[in-house]
């Protein structure tokens, strides 16, 4: 297990400036600037299509177009070094649905942590994993033959094979009961504070916000704000981060309108 | 073979025992990958049953022809759904080379063709009485180029197909022209000019060169050992373009 309390507090584990994505013919994010802070859990909030995904996947580095300076974990993203550093989890659960749990997870391994030396310390990461996302009883059916929720837990598991110092996770809790929502956010809580990851957690439910240490709001490309859930309520005089949310998107537009009609 | 640098071995092996164990969750597919084109020749045997001669060139050409064909289909419907599933993203988000990746699905398809080709021979030689001048173990070799060419080319189409439909299509696009070229219904010097030439750049002519090679002759002919460095390096050639069509970064 990594540690990352005794590093200086100040760099880090995401800084992005000036960040733009181009897909197709549309500017997806507009010059981004914003930090994840290591070993906390960082949610981005923001409406459907606003383009949580598309920042996800250039800090993962698999977002062609990027420009404009993205450093992970002390590293330009996409740093082949950072293959190994970083859990990703993609919003539709990409796993084999024609293996069972267990073989899913005993591929990935093998492609982070390779070699017939390594197979003890591969078997009980695995293990591990799957206890993790609570799926001992499931680990040896299909996973195609599991439920969506099961399905995208095995996803999960596989970005926690390997200790990761990064986990970016992509709607995690999307389509799960209310019970397995509040034990993933505890698995999530003591990753960050037993293992010392840095967690970058999007969802567009608001109420999962106040479970985060650290917000990115976004709208439309642009990040409207970054701070702590309390800062953000107390800044907006709002009594939930969806009101405080609400509030930031009016003043944006207000001062749109004001910047229109002064030009 | 890739950026990425050098093969790593152990994760080809992995890539190729984790397809393997996809297959073995599907035991329809082999089935039909093992047993289809023994019926064929089977079948064929009995079509021509009134001239042996024919069945020796016809059959002796399927030989190759039918691990080409399926190697194709089932690569290309697999290398789709890694693409559209988003196991190839994860797994470009790993420490896995490109040249991995398609090491281990050759390495896999590769063993799932020796058996199909092992027994389709076996079948053809032993039991339906298909006359080979030369050894057996030549038309295996052909044969498991041939699935490595079908594997080369699948890989490659895969990425131009959005969809399993349109995968499925690229079949009659790509392999019914080669077949209706390649020498297996009439010679090919006895074509019209232009399509000879053309059926002297399609790799499947080639294939079929080579079996008939094993069918004449007794000794290696440095015309089979031209057929089949050919079909080989065609083979290597798309499967490097096929590498280029894996991206860690898309749009």
């Amino acid at each position: 297990m990594m540690n990352y309390s005794s590093r200086p507090p100040e760099e880090p584990a995401v800084h992005a400036q000036d960040l733009t994505v181009v897909r197709g013919s549309r500017t997806v994010l507009r010059g981004l600037g914003f930090t994840v802070p290591r070993g906390r859990i960082t949610g981005l909030l923001g409406p459907s299509g606003c383009g949580k995904s598309t920042l996800m996947r250039a800090v993962v580095g698999t977002q062609a177009k990027a420009t404009g300076t993205l450093d992970v974990l002390g590293r330009p993203a996409g740093h082949p070094s950072l293959r190994t550093r970083i859990g990703y989890v993609t919003q539709a659960p990409s796993v084999y649905d024609d293996l069972t749990v267990r073989q899913n997870l005993d591929y990935f391994a093998a492609i982070l942590d390779p070699g017939r030396a390594a197979a003890d310390r591969r078997h009980e990461n695995v293990t591990r994993a799957i206890t993790d996302v609570d799926l001992t009883g499931h680990a040896d059916s299909l996973a195609g033959a599991l439920s969506g929720g099961q399905r995208s837990r095995v996803s999960l598991a596989v970005a926690l094979l390997g200790t990761p110092e990064l986990l970016v996770l992509d709607e995690p809790t999307v389509g799960l009961d209310p019970v397995l929502r509040r034990d993933l956010w505890q698995l999530f809580h003591s990753l960050a504070e037993q293992r010392g990851a840095t967690l970058l957690v999007s969802s567009h439910v608001m109420d999962e916000a106040e479970r985060c240490h650290q917000l990115l709001l976004m709208r439309a490309g642009e990040v409207l704000a970054q701070d702590t859930p309390e800062a953000l309520r107390t800044r907006t005089g709002a009594d939930t981060v969806e009101t405080a949310f609400l509030r930031l998107v009016d003043e944006a537009a207000a001062t749109a309108r004001t910047e229109e009609s002064t030009r | 073979m890739t950026a990425t640098g050098a093969l790593s071995l152990p994760r080809t092996t992995a890539t190729a025992a984790r397809v393997l164990r996809q297959l073995r969750h599907d035991p329809r597919t082999i089935a039909l990958m093992i047993l289809v084109p023994c019926v064929m020749l089977f079948l064929l045997r009995y079509v021509f049953d009134g001239s042996a001669r024919t069945f020796d060139t016809i059959g002796a050409s399927l030989l190759g022809i039918f691990p080409l064909i399926t190697m194709f289909l089932v690569t290309s419907i697999a290398t789709l759904r890694e693409r559209t599933s988003g196991t190839l993203e994860r797994l470009l988000a790993m420490p896995l080379g490109k040249g991995d990746l398609i090491a281990g699905y050759a390495l896999a398809f590769g063993a799932v063709a020796v058996v199909q080709s092992a027994l389709a021979t076996g079948l053809a030689v032993w039991f339906l009485d298909l006359d080979v001048t030369g050894s057996p173990w030549l038309l295996l070799l052909v044969a498991l180029l041939d699935a490595l060419l079908g594997t080369a080319l699948g890989l490659f189409v895969s990425a131009f197909a959005a969809s399993e439909f349109q995968a499925v299509q690229f079949m009659p696009a790509v392999i019914f022209p080669q077949l209706l070229l390649c020498g297996l219904f009439t010679p090919r010097d006895t074509m019209h000019p232009v399509l000879e030439t053309i059926s002297d750049v399609l790799p499947m002519s080639y294939a079929v060169d080579g079996m008939n090679e094993v069918l004449l002759h007794a000794d290696l002919t440095t015309a089979f050992v031209r057929d089949v460095t050919i079909v080989a390096a065609v083979a290597l050639l798309v499967l490097t373009v096929g590498a280029a069509t894996l991206k860690r970064r898309t749009p």
